[in-house]
């Protein structure tokens, strides 16, 4: 293995992509809070049609949301059919400790109540941030644990039933045992603006809310590289790999896949709180199957594993979903007189993006060099090779 | 299947843990039984009735399992196009055989085109799978794990966006053809549409079963099912079966589709989602790959779900869909094999 010339190029393009990353995230911020309220009407409607803050600052979501699953099922290779869960936990948690629903308590932990609305419970951001992490990585090891034992594709089929359960109980929780939970399909609205260090950021500060989700997107792809390089990351690649050789090298098979899972789930719970922040509630109809097949897809396009290459899905799928589709729609429409209603193709889309992705570039538009190799497997396999079933079960 | 290249039966300990899952599982079951129990002596009438319409939804859930436990069978894939492979079904009889033949209301020459249209239906379920089987989890086939199977998650999405495309996003009335009458014995409320179910279904299984069962063809499926390189080395034509598998496992889903829309009276494009989980759910239930498993899987989880959604002391209707995937996730902790498969294989 000459690892060390190779090593030393990723560190190298980490960088540029991070500093792309960081003045993308600037120009925006930028743009938005400076010059496009003083810029001519055209320029303004152009970024508000193609590159509205408000997109910009969910593909941050989405970014988190993919980076997130992308350990589970880019690192270690477990399948994860219900990330949305993990999406709905965090934001009930940020529902539950930045807002006055729960009227009956009066906590505030450095909170920034609204004055008037000093009932509920009122964390700081920060703590709410640890504890939304901590609360979906709980539930990661509560859906993991007794699942990761058996084959993946059983994991991915479990998942998926706790991504179901949790939003119908969050839709249904208006009424637990008499308690209203989760406020039902109304959801929690009227979350506290954020206070970071006195400088508080309003309900319509949306450049500035920008930022925040860009730093904490900033920050989940900052772990997830460190994480990948380290020790943990290293074992998650060699199951992914190859789980019997792993297991023959000493990697614990169960804690490693477990770690994976958990600090999956800590992605989508932040991202969950981040979201809630952004959009000031968290209501229950928006979780739903259709969001983790896209957050797979998003994993899958960029290429499983490469922390830039989801970044990139991620960005490219999301702008598609929110502005993109209706967008070019609009343009094919008008300048070619059809009527064609573009947003109800979006399954066909998802749907054909992940077939045809798998038949012809499984390892995804920017692919990681070891998921290449491992996805192309058969290729480089000898005739006579050994049958498919020690395959699966090599697997 | 014989996945364990490395057979051998590994020696029971007894740990605390162990202990602690039977213990859990046993409470479970107690709890159950005490629910149960208590509906029955509350109200033995009303219990027959949620126990009659279980058996109704629990044979349709049956026939959709049964394309489960087929196809993962034969080539360890959890189909889940599947469901919306049944949703396809359900949409295709009511485009022909209420809007094409216009067969609206209980007739004997309706009851001959719903026949004729059963047939169709099944043709049209095994021509879609195969095709899909075909164009894509063919080239998959020894690809790693997680290709065919986020393939199978694209290919539902395709066909749903179809079923959207083809009645729209909301659901739509199916005027039925079966009659809308019921008769009463001992109390209890029998619809005639549950006596055709019964009808049609369970000689629908039968013929399944004899055909794996019996026929040369299902030899060769099973055999396949068991070691691809042995069945190819004993002269069977692996792709041809695995092609009829599919075949086999469409014509159920088809089946199932009329039988759905005839009965429910609705169909809806996202149907096949939640059927199609809670199919799977069934076949996981009576041991995948296991035929009569999927059959007994399906009537349980019908009976629960009736009973969950019925019973005047129960969670209700709105935590159907929980108590179902509830069922699914406690089946992975405790009993993975399902009830008639074997034990688990445990991979770590």
């Amino acid at each position: 293995m000459s690892n060390a010339a190779p090593a030393h190029t990723a560190v190298s393009s980490n960088r540029k992509w991070a500093l792309g990353f960081t003045g993308v995230v600037l120009f925006f911020f930028v743009l938005n809070k400076f010059i496009l309220p003083e810029a001519p009407r055209g320029i303004q409607t152009f970024f508000n049609n193609w590159f509205s803050l408000t997109s910009m600052a969910e593909i941050m979501i989405w970014i988190l949301m993919a980076l997130g699953l992308n350990i589970i099922v880019g690192y270690a290779g477990l399948l994860d059919l219900g990330y949305v869960a993990f999406w709905a936990l965090g934001g009930y948690v940020a529902g539950w400790l930045m807002s006055p629903f729960f009227s009956s308590l009066q906590i505030n932990i450095f909170g920034n109540a609204r004055p008037g609305l000093e009932q509920g419970i009122h964390f700081h951001v920060f703590l709410v941030l640890i504890l939304g992490g901590a609360f979906t990585a709980i539930w990661g090891i509560i859906i993991g644990g007794p699942t990761l034992r058996l084959k993946s594709d059983y994991l991915a089929l479990v998942t998926l039933g706790f991504g179901e359960i949790i939003p119908q109980f969050m839709i249904n929780g208006a009424d637990i045992g008499g308690f209203n939970i989760t406020n039902g399909s109304q959801g929690i609205g009227g979350l506290d603006d954020v206070n970071l260090f006195g400088y508080v950021i309003g309900t319509f500060a949306l450049p500035e809310k920008f930022l925040m989700v860009s730093l904490m997107a900033g920050a989940m792809i900052f772990f997830s590289i460190r994480l990948r390089d380290g020790r943990l990351g290293r074992a998650w690649l060699a199951i992914r790999e190859d789980e019997l050789a792993a297991s023959m090298m000493g990697v614990p098979l169960w804690r490693t896949k477990f770690s994976s899972y958990a600090i999956g789930a800590v992605g989508g719970g932040i991202g969950g709180v981040g979201f809630a922040i952004l959009v000031g509630g968290v209501y229950a109809d928006r979780f739903n199957f259709v969001i983790s097949i896209i957050i797979l897809a998003m994993v899958v396009l960029g290429g499983m594993g490469n922390v830039w290459g989801v970044v990139v899905g991620a960005v490219v799928l999301a702008w598609i979903n929110s502005i993109g589709l209706v967008q070019v729609g609009d343009l094919i429409n008008n300048s070619f007189g059809t009527n064609i209603n573009f947003p109800s193709y979006q399954f066909l889309l998802f749907g054909l993006l992940l077939v045809l992705m798998m038949l012809f570039r499984r390892e995804g538009f920017i692919p990681e060099a070891r998921i290449r190799m491992v996805m192309n497997e058969e290729k480089l396999e000898d005739e006579d090779k050994v049958s498919d079933e020690t395959k699966i079960a090599s697997n | 299947m014989t996945s364990v290249a490395s057979g051998v039966a590994r020696k029971k300990k007894i740990t605390p843990s162990a202990i602690l899952i039977k213990a859990s599982m046993v409470f479970i079951i107690a709890v159950a039984a005490y629910w149960l129990g208590l509906n029955l002596t509350n109200d033995p009438r009303q219990f027959a009735q949620v126990t009659v319409n279980g058996l109704n939804n629990g044979l349709l859930y049956a026939l959709i399992a049964l394309g489960y436990t087929l196809v993962y069978g034969i080539i360890e894939l959890i189909n889940f196009a599947h469901g919306d492979l049944f949703m396809l079904g359900a949409v295709f009889s009511f485009a022909v055989l209420t809007e094409f033949l216009g067969a609206e209301a209980p007739s004997a020459t309706n009851y001959a085109l719903l026949l004729l249209v059963l047939l169709l239906t099944m043709l049209f379920g095994a021509v879609v799978n195969v095709s899909i089987e075909r164009l894509a989890y063919r080239r998959l086939r020894n690809a790693p794990a997680l290709a065919p199977l986020i393939t199978a998650v694209g290919m539902s999405f395709v066909l749903q966006w179809i079923g959207l495309k083809w009645i729209g996003s909301n659901p739509v009335n199916v005027n039925t053809v079966l009659p809308s009458t019921s008769f009463e014995l001992a109390g209890v409320v029998i619809a005639f549409k549950t006596i055709i179910i019964f009808a049609i279904t369970i000689p629908l299984l039968i013929v399944l079963a004899f055909i794996v069962n019996k026929t040369r063809r299902g030899r060769a499926m099973r055999a396949t099912a068991q070691d691809k390189d042995a069945s190819r080395l004993m002269g069977i034509d692996v792709n041809q079966t695995i092609t009829f598998t599919f075949a086999i496992a469409g014509a159920a889903a088809g089946a199932a589709g009329i039988m759905w829309a005839q009965t429910t009276g609705t169909v809806a494009y996202n149907l096949g989602f939640q059927l199609g989980l809670i199919a799977f759910t069934a076949a996981v239930l009576g041991g995948v790959g296991n035929l009569y498993g999927a059959v007994l899987g399906g009537i349980i989880i019908g009976l629960i779900q009736s009973y969950n959604d019925g019973l005047a002391i129960g969670p209700g209707q709105r935590w159907s869909q929980t108590m179902v995937f509830t069922i699914l996730i406690l089946l992975m902790v405790y009993r993975p094999g399902g009830l008639l498969g074997e034990t688990a294989q445990e991979k770590v």
